[in-house]
C-alpha cells in the first residue's frame, strides 16, 4: 500500500518534476565530520528522487553518463553539461579567491573589502552558528561566467555541488566547528527574470529571481521526510525515506516475518516544515488595465514564516510545473500543468528602508540602448527646458512651478550627519501649490502621481490622519492585528501629493510636521509603537479661504495654513489666473489643438512620458551630486545676500532652512544634468527658482517688498511692528491713567482708538493687550483689566 | 476540401488534419487560426457560427466552433499546458504525437497511455480570462429592450441547423411583442444573455485588457470531466491537512462546472469598437462605409426626430434634451497626460423630487443605448453596495463592483433619492469613487496592499434636484414645460409612439456619431481665440479656461451631432448660444434660490 502524502506535489511520470534527471551527486561528506549531521534540502527537491528516473525508456543506460576518457575521469551529470569535480573546484576556487573590488552592499558591513569576501562569510558562520552561505550570483557571474550559466540552468545538480564544496572547504578550515547541520548554499538575485510576466515554460527547472508582493501565507505544513515503523508483533522498527511524496510500507517484517505487520508511529516520524505562499506581482510591473499575475511559493526549513503578506520580496528559486491528473487512477491527464516555486533564497525590499539603509533596493533595470539615450540626452544644453516641457504638457504654461516640481522629482542628495548628532539631513523638496480654483493644480497633481512609481495620491478633505500614516487593523478571519501603512508610508522614497490641503483637519497635519523635516512617522496605536521611515516628498495644492485668491492679503492669510508648516515647504507657488491678453491667446490656442488633435501626436507625447520617467529613475538611483568648491562659495554668498537684504529693514529675510533649500535645488538641479558635481549654474538656477517662488508666495502685499518671515513666522515685519508699536501706545495709555489697579475693557478700548490716528480694530486690540500680558505688564479676566 | 458543417461541428478534424500534415514544425499553429480567419470571411460566415450569447449551452455541440460577445472581468494567471505530447501504446509500443492545443484534456485511447518523459513533448503557455455577457459586470444588466430586437434580428439570419433551439424562435416571437407593448417589458426577458465563460486565449493576450469588449470564436469546451476534476479535488481536500483547504477554495473559484460555466479555447479574438449589432462590426470596411454614408445622409432628419423626443421626455425641455443628445454622444476619445478628453457628464438639476419622472429617463435612456445601468444613490445604497472591484485573496478572483463597467456604458446616477444621513467609512469611499469617475473616468481596483488604476470610459447622467454634490462637466436646470397629471401614462404613451424602426435609427445615430473623428480647422482656431481673447477683455470673470473648455466640448459634439467632422464658425456661435442659455438659467436659479451656490 501507498501512503500518500502530498498528493498534488509531485507526478513521478514527469520530465518536469525533474527536469535536469541526474545524478552522480553524492551526499555532503558526513565522514570526519564530527556531531554535524547533513541536512535535506527539501528547496532543491531530494537528489533520491532524481536517481529512479525510468532510465529504460531512453535508450542503453550507457549513453547516460558520458566518459571523455582523454580528459580522465571527467563524468558529466546526465542531461547536463555539468562534471561535479570541476564544479566543485571551481566554486571553491570563487570561495577563496573572489573579492568585490566595488561593494557597497548594505550587508557588507563590518567585511574587508580587499579579502576574499566569501571566506569571511565562511568565518562567520563559524562564529554565529548560522550554517548558511548566501552567494550572490553577480558574483559569480563576475568570476566565472560558464558557472554561473550552469547554476541558473541546472540548480537542482549544481547547489548540492557548491554545498559539498563549501563543507569541505569550511571543516578543513574550522575542523573543530560543530554546526545545526552543514552549510547549505543559496544562491540569490539571479538576474535571470525579475518580473513575473515573464516567466515562460522555458525557465521551468531553472533558478530564478523574481520580485514581487507576498499577498498570502498558509500555516505551516509539517511534510513527512522519513516515515518510522513498528512492527506489531515483535516491535522490531524501521525506517523508510519517502520518495517522491510517497511511503513505500514495508509489507513484510525482518525481524519476524510477519505480514503487514508494521505500523506508522507518527510521532517517531521525521517531518520537515513547509509553507505555502502566494506572491503577486508588484503595482510597478503591471501593464495598464491588466490584472496582477501571482505565483505560488514553497517554503522549507527555516525559511516558512520569514515573510509577512504586505512585505515587498525578491525570490530566488527553483520553477517547477507538475502536471495535474484528474484522477490518480485512470490515465487521463489534465493537458495543464501546475506551477511554483521552491524558494531558496528571500530578500525583503521594504525591510531595508524601515532600517534607513541608504542604498536604493529596488533599482530599475536599464537597457544599454536606454541608458545609452538617456546619456545622450543629458548632454544637451537645455535639458532642464526640455524636461520641465515635457512635464504635464496638457497644463498649460506655468513654466517655474514644473521646473520646481521637476526638481522635487530628482531630489537633493541624501547626507548622513548621525556621527555629529544632527541625523540625516532631507533631501527631499517638498512644493506647495496655492491659487485660484480651477487652475488645473489638481491635473498637475495627479500627473505627478501618475508620473512616479511611488506616488502616492490623496485628498485633504477626505483624508485622516489615520490613512496617511498607518493604522493597525483586526483580520477578520485570523483575528491578528496587521499594521496597514497609510500613503505617506507608501510613498517613501517617492512622492505624496495632497490635495485641498486646507481641507485637513489639525490632527493629520500635525503628522505632516514630523514626516516634512524629520522624514519619519511615529505610530503608538494598540501597544504597536514604532517609527517607519517616510522619506517622501510632499507636493500639497491649497485652496484660498475665500472663493477666490484675495491679491491684498499675504499667503498665510490667503489659505490659512499654520506657518510652523509652511516654512517646511522649500518653494511655495502661486497659480493664479493671469488676465493678460496674450496669455489668453496663447491658452485659447492651446486647448483648442487638445480638442482636435489625433491621437497618434498624443501617442508621441505618451512616449515622452516613458521617457522622462526613466530619465528620473536613472537620475535618482545612479546620480548623486556633491557640492564643488566654488558652488559652496555661490551658496554662501546667495545665503549672505538674502540676509543682507533684510538687515537693512531690521528684519531677518533668510533662515538656515532656506540655505538648506538652496543647496538641495541645486543637487537637484545638477541631477538633471546627470552630473556628479554641483556647479555655480546649478546654484545659480536654484537662487533663481527660490527667489521667484518667494516674489509669488512671500510678498508683503501691503508694503510689496518680499519679506520671507510672511513665511516662517506668519506675519510680515511691517505687521508686527505695527504690532507692537500699538502695545507700547497702550501701555503708555495705561500709565497715563495714574494707579488704578482695574480697567473696564471696553472704556480702554474706546480711548485707546480716539487716541490713535489709524483705526483699531477689536482684534488688534486685543492683540495688543495679549502682549503686554505676556510681559506681565497686566491680565485680562472677563471685561476687566488689572494691572500687576 | 470539408464542407461547411465540418469546420463549424467538429473544428478538432480541421486541426488535426493540419497538424498531422505539419507536425513537429510549429507553424501548424499558424495554420490553424489562418485556416479559420479564411473560413469566417466567406460570405456571411460568421452568421452561421452560432453565438452563446444567444443560444443555451446546453444547445450547443461540445467541441463545435462558437463565438461569443464578451467584457473580461478577470485575468487568471498565465498557464502552462502541454502543446504537443505523444502517447504509447503499451502493446504495440506505437507511438502517436498529438495537439494539445483547444484542449482542457490531454485525449489519449483506451489503449494508450501519454508518456510524460518523451522528448518531444513541448510545453507551451496559454492564458485565461474570466469573460461575462457584456454589460453584465455583476449587477449590471443587459438592457433588455435594446437587445429583444437584436436577438429578433439575429434568429432570422441564423441557420436552421439542427441545434438551433426552437425555443429561439419562440422568444423572436416575445420580442416582436414586447417591441409592440413596452410595459411588459420589465418582468419578462432575463437571462437571454448567455453565460459566463473561461476564455483561454493562445496568443497575444497581453494586448487584452480588463473591460475590454471582445468578440470571440473558438472550440467550445464543456468536458464533464472538467466538472469531474472539481468533484475528485474537493473530496481528496477533504483528507488533506487543512492547510491546503485555500488552495482547494481557489482550484474550486478557478474551475467551475464546465455546465454552468463553459470553456471557449480561442481560434481568433478580436476587441469590439462598440457592441450594437445595428452596426457593422467595424466600420473601416469597404461595404460599412457605405452603410455610414446612407446613413449620413439622412441624419438631420433622424436628429430632429430624437430631439422631438427626447424633449417630450423632459417634459418640453428642448435646451436640456438638446444637452442629452451631446452627452449621449460623447466618448473619451482620448487621454492627454492625465486629462480625460471627450467625457461629458451632465448634471440634470431641478428633477421633481419623489416622482417617477429619474426612473423614465432612464427606461429611456435604456432603450437608446446598448448599455446602461441605473444608480439609486440612497445612503443605504452608498453605504452597502460594493462600487469598487477588489481582490479576493482567498479565491484569487478580481471580484466585480458596480463601477466595473464596460466602456461607452451609461451610468444613470439618481442623485434625487438620497436623503440627510450619515455616510460610513465605505459610503466615503464609494461617493469618492464616483468623483474619481466622473473627473478622471478611472476607477481605482482595490487590491488591498494596493490600489491599481484602470482608466474607464462611462457617460455619467446625474439626476438631482439641486446641484449635485458629485463633480459635472456641465449642470443643466431642467424647466419643465408641462406637468403632466399623471407621468407614469405619459411616459408610456411617449414609448409607444415611437416606431421601432424610428427608435433604431437613434440607436444607430447615437452608436455612430460616437466613433467619427473631427477636427477644427486653423482659421476657426483663430476665430476661437479671438472670441475668447475678446471676451476675457469685457469681464474676465465671465469665461474661465474651464468654460472654454466646456464650450470647446460642446462644439465638438455639436458639430458631431450634425454630422459634420469639422467645427465650422456658426456651429462655434450656436455652442456659445447654448452655453449661454444654460448659464442663464443657472443664474436665474441662483436668484430663486436666494444664496444657493
Amino acid at each position: 500500500t501507498l501512503f500518500t502524502a502530498i498528493p498534488l506535489d509531485f507526478d513521478i511520470s514527469s520530465p518536469l518534476t525533474y527536469g535536469t534527471p541526474s545524478s552522480r551527486v553524492e551526499g555532503t561528506p558526513r565522514s570526519g565530520v564530527r556531531g554535524t549531521p547533513v541536512r535535506q534540502r527539501p528547496d532543491l527537491g531530494s537528489a533520491r528522487k532524481a536517481r529512479q528516473v525510468d532510465l529504460h525508456s531512453d535508450g542503453p543506460a550507457e549513453d547516460l553518463v558520458t566518459a571523455e576518457q582523454s580528459l580522465g575521469q571527467r563524468l558529466v551529470i546526465w542531461g547536463t553539461d555539468v562534471n561535479v569535480a570541476s564544479c566543485k573546484e571551481k566554486f571553491q576556487r570563487f570561495l577563496q579567491r573572489f573579492i568585490d573590488p566595488v561593494a557597497k552592499e548594505d550587508e557588507d558591513v563590518g567585511l574587508d573589502l580587499n579579502q576574499p569576501r566569501y571566506m569571511q562569510r565562511l568565518e562567520e558562520i563559524n562564529i554565529v552558528g548560522e550554517p548558511f552561505l548566501n552567494v550572490n550570483c553577480d558574483h559569480l557571474r563576475a568570476f566565472d561566467e560558464n558557472l554561473y550559466r550552469q547554476l541558473i540552468c541546472y540548480p537542482q545538480e549544481v547547489i548540492p555541488t557548491f554545498d559539498m564544496a563549501t563543507n569541505e572547504i569550511f571543516f578543513d578550515r574550522y575542523p573543530d566547528s560543530i554546526l545545526e547541520h552543514q552549510i547549505q548554499v543559496r544562491p540569490y538575485n539571479a538576474l535571470k527574470t525579475r518580473n513575473m510576466r515573464s516567466l515562460n515554460p522555458e525557465d521551468i527547472d531553472q533558478l530564478i529571481t523574481i520580485s514581487g508582493m507576498v499577498i498570502r501565507s498558509s500555516q505551516l505544513i509539517p511534510e513527512m521526510q522519513e516515515a518510522f515503523f513498528k512492527c506489531q508483533v515483535c516491535a522490531f522498527t524501521t525506517r523508510v525515506e519517502i520518495d517522491r511524496g510517497r511511503i513505500a510500507e514495508p509489507s513484510v517484517c525482518k525481524n519476524c516475518n510477519t505480514t503487514h505487520s508494521m505500523a506508522l508511529i507518527h510521532n517517531r516520524s521525521m517531518f520537515s516544515d513547509k509553507q505555502m505562499i502566494k506572491l503577486q506581482e508588484s503595482p510597478e510591473d503591471m501593464p495598464a488595465g491588466q490584472t496582477p499575475h501571482t505565483v505560488a511559493l514553497f517554503a522549507h526549513n527555516d525559511l516558512v514564516d520569514k515573510v509577512q503578506p504586505g512585505d515587498r520580496v525578491n525570490v530566488t528559486g527553483i520553477y517547477r510545473a507538475v502536471p495535474v491528473r484528474v484522477n490518480p487512477r485512470v490515465s487521463v491527464v489534465k493537458s495543464v500543468y501546475k506551477t511554483h516555486i521552491d524558494v531558496i533564497h528571500y530578500r525583503k525590499t521594504d525591510s531595508k528602508r524601515l532600517h534607513g539603509v541608504d542604498e536604493e533596493t529596488e533599482q530599475k533595470i536599464f537597457t544599454e540602448e536606454r541608458v545609452e539615450l538617456l546619456k545622450e540626452l543629458s548632454t544637451k544644453a537645455d535639458i532642464y527646458e526640455r524636461l520641465s516641457s515635457a512635464l504635464a504638457p496638457s497644463i498649460y504654461e506655468h513654466e517655474d512651478i514644473k521646473k520646481g516640481i521637476l526638481l522635487q522629482l530628482f531630489g537633493g542628495s541624501r547626507k548622513d550627519f548621525t556621527h555629529t548628532g544632527r541625523g540625516n539631513f532631507r533631501a527631499e523638496i517638498n512644493i506647495l501649490l496655492c491659487g485660484d480654483p480651477g487652475t488645473s493644480k489638481s491635473q498637475l497633481l495627479q500627473y505627478v502621481h501618475n508620473l512616479v512609481p511611488r506616488g502616492q495620491y490623496t485628498s485633504g478633505k477626505g483624508s485622516s490622519a489615520v490613512g496617511l500614516t498607518a493604522y493597525v487593523m483586526k483580520d477578520p478571519e485570523t483575528r491578528q492585528l496587521v499594521l496597514q501603512t497609510g500613503a505617506l508610508v507608501l510613498s517613501d522614497n517617492g512622492i505624496c501629493c495632497i490635495d485641498e490641503f486646507d481641507k485637513m483637519n489639525e490632527s493629520t497635519r500635525s503628522v505632516l510636521h514630523e514626516v516634512m523635516e524629520q522624514q519619519t512617522l511615529s505610530i503608538a496605536k494598540a501597544g504597536i509603537i514604532c517609527q517607519l521611515n517616510a522619506r517622501t516628498s510632499i507636493l500639497a495644492a491649497a485652496n484660498p479661504i475665500e472663493s477666490q485668491w484675495n491679491p491684498k492679503k499675504t499667503t498665510i492669510e490667503n489659505i490659512q495654513l499654520p506657518h510652523t508648516l509652511l516654512s517646511r515647504f522649500d518653494l511655495i507657488f502661486l497659480m493664479l489666473d493671469p488676465r493678460d491678453e496674450a496669455y489668453d491667446r496663447r491658452l485659447a490656442r492651446h486647448l483648442v489643438s487638445l480638442y482636435y488633435q489625433s491621437e497618434e501626436k498624443l501617442e508621441e507625447e505618451y512616449m515622452d512620458m516613458a521617457v522622462l520617467r526613466d530619465y528620473i529613475a536613472f537620475a535618482r538611483s545612479y546620480i548623486h551630486p556633491r557640492l564643488s568648491e566654488e558652488a559652496s562659495q555661490a551658496l554662501i554668498e546667495a545665503y549672505v545676500d538674502m540676509r543682507k537684504i533684510g538687515s537693512g529693514r531690521g528684519m531677518v529675510s533668510a533662515y538656515p532652512r532656506q540655505l538648506e533649500s538652496l543647496i538641495r535645488l541645486a543637487e537637484a538641479h545638477a541631477k538633471v544634468r546627470f552630473s556628479e558635481k554641483v556647479e555655480t549654474t546649478d546654484v545659480e538656477e536654484a537662487k533663481r527658482l527660490h527667489r521667484e517662488a518667494l516674489k509669488q508666495s512671500a510678498t508683503d502685499p501691503r508694503t510689496g517688498i518680499v519679506d520671507i518671515s510672511i513665511l516662517t513666522t506668519g506675519m510680515s515685519a511691517t505687521a508686527r511692528k505695527r504690532k507692537e508699536e500699538l502695545a507700547q501706545a497702550l501701555r503708555k495709555l495705561i500709565q497715563t491713567k495714574g494707579k488704578t489697579p482695574a480697567l473696564k475693557y471696553q472704556q480702554l478700548f474706546e480711548d485707546l482708538r480716539a487716541q490713535s490716528d489709524t483705526a483699531v480694530t477689536k482684534d488688534m486690540f486685543d492683540e495688543a493687550l495679549r502682549a503686554l500680558a505676556d510681559d506681565d505688564f497686566l491680565t485680562v479676566t472677563g471685561k476687566t483689566v488689572r494691572l500687576l | 476540401m470539408p464542407c461547411v458543417a465540418d469546420w463549424l461541428n467538429n473544428p478538432f478534424s480541421i486541426v488535426q488534419g493540419i497538424f498531422a500534415q505539419n507536425s513537429p514544425n510549429s507553424d501548424w499553429e499558424k495554420k490553424v487560426t489562418d485556416y479559420f480567419k479564411e473560413k469566417l470571411k466567406e460570405n456571411n460566415a460568421t452568421n452561421w457560427v452560432p453565438s452563446l450569447n444567444d443560444v443555451p449551452v446546453h444547445y450547443l455541440k461540445p467541441n463545435s466552433l462558437v463565438k461569443f460577445r464578451c467584457m473580461v472581468q478577470d485575468m487568471f494567471d498565465p498557464e502552462f499546458y502541454m502543446g504537443v505530447y505523444e502517447t504509447v501504446d503499451p502493446n504495440t509500443n506505437a507511438r502517436v504525437l498529438h495537439f494539445g492545443k483547444y484542449r482542457d484534456v490531454a485525449e489519449c485511447g483506451p489503449q494508450q497511455e501519454i508518456d510524460m518523459n518523451s522528448s518531444q513533448t513541448v510545453t507551451s503557455e496559454r492564458q485565461t480570462l474570466y469573460c461575462v455577457p457584456v454589460p453584465a459586470g455583476c449587477a449590471v444588466v443587459l438592457n433588455p429592450q435594446f437587445y429583444a430586437y437584436i436577438s429578433a434580428s439575429q434568429a432570422r439570419v441564423s441557420p436552421s441547423t439542427s441545434y438551433t433551439p426552437s425555443r429561439h424562435k419562440r422568444s423572436y416571437e416575445e420580442d416582436e411583442d414586447m417591441e409592440q407593448h413596452p410595459s411588459k417589458q420589465k418582468e419578462q426577458h432575463t437571462g437571454e444573455k448567455g453565460p459566463a465563460c473561461l476564455v483561454k486565449v493562445y496568443e497575444s493576450w497581453d494586448t487584452f485588457k480588463v473591460n475590454d469588449v471582445l468578440e470571440v470564436y473558438g472550440i467550445l469546451s464543456v468536458d464533464p470531466v472538467l466538472s469531474i476534476v472539481s468533484n475528485e479535488e474537493r473530496d481528496s481536500s477533504t483528507l488533506e491537512p487543512v492547510e491546503y483547504m485555500d488552495i482547494a477554495e481557489e482550484q474550486r473559484v478557478h474551475s467551475p462546472p464546465s455546465s454552468l460555466v463553459p470553456r471557449i479555447h480561442v481560434i481568433l479574438a478580436h476587441k469590439l469598437q462598440h457592441i450594437n449589432p445595428l452596426l457593422p462590426a467595424c466600420l473601416n470596411e469597404e461595404e460599412s462605409k457605405t452603410f455610414v454614408s446612407n446613413f449620413m445622409s439622412e441624419l438631420s432628419p433622424v436628429r430632429a426626430e430624437l430631439l422631438g423626443f427626447l424633449t417630450h421626455a423632459l417634459l418640453g425641455d428642448s435646451l436640456a434634451a438638446e444637452y442629452l443628445i451631446l452627452h449621449l454622444i460623447s466618448t473619451v476619445y482620448a487621454r492627454r497626460d492625465v486629462l480625460p478628453l471627450g467625457k461629458f457628464t451632465v448634471n440634470l438639476s431641478g428633477c421633481p423630487k419623489n416622482s417617477v419622472f429619474t426612473e423614465h429617463i432612464y427606461r429611456i435612456i435604456q432603450q437608446l443605448v446598448p448599455a446602461s445601468y441605473r444608480l439609486q444613490m440612497t445612503i443605504e445604497n452608498m453605504n452597502h453596495s460594493r462600487f469598487i472591484p477588489h481582490k479576493d485573496y482567498t479565491a484569487n478572483r478580481l471580484v466585480s463592483g458596480i463601477l466595473q463597467l464596460a466602456s461607452n456604458t451609461s451610468l444613470v446616477i439618481d442623485e434625487t433619492q438620497l436623503e440627510q444621513g450619515q455616510l460610513d467609512t465605505k459610503g466615503v469611499h464609494n461617493v469618492k469613487a464616483l468623483g474619481n469617475l466622473i473627473t478622471w473616468q478611472k476607477v481605482d481596483y482595490d487590491f488591498s496592499y494596493h490600489q491599481m488604476e484602470f482608466p474607464c470610459n462611462i457617460n455619467v447622467l446625474i439626476t438631482s434636484e439641486g446641484r449635485s454634490l458629485l463633480p459635472s462637466d456641465c449642470q443643466v436646470q431642467l424647466q419643465p414645460q408641462l406637468i403632466p397629471p399623471n407621468m407614469e401614462e405619459y411616459m408610456n404613451s411617449l414609448l409607444t409612439a415611437v416606431l421601432p424602426s424610428v427608435l433604431n435609427k437613434f440607436r444607430i445615430y447615437l452608436s455612430l456619431l460616437r466613433l467619427l473623428d473631427y477636427s477644427i480647422s486653423d482659421e476657426v482656431t483663430k476665430a476661437v481665440e479671438e472670441d475668447f481673447v475678446e471676451m476675457r477683455k469685457n469681464d474676465p470673470e465671465s469665461i474661465t479656461a474651464d468654460d472654454l473648455h466646456r464650450t470647446l466640448l460642446v462644439a465638438r459634439f455639436l458639430s458631431l451631432s450634425a454630422g459634420q467632422t469639422t467645427l465650422s464658425r456658426e456651429r462655434w456661435l450656436r455652442a456659445k448660444q447654448l452655453e449661454a442659455l444654460r448659464k442663464a438659467r443657472l443664474q436665474q436659479q441662483k436668484c430663486v434660490n436666494g444664496n444657493e451656490l
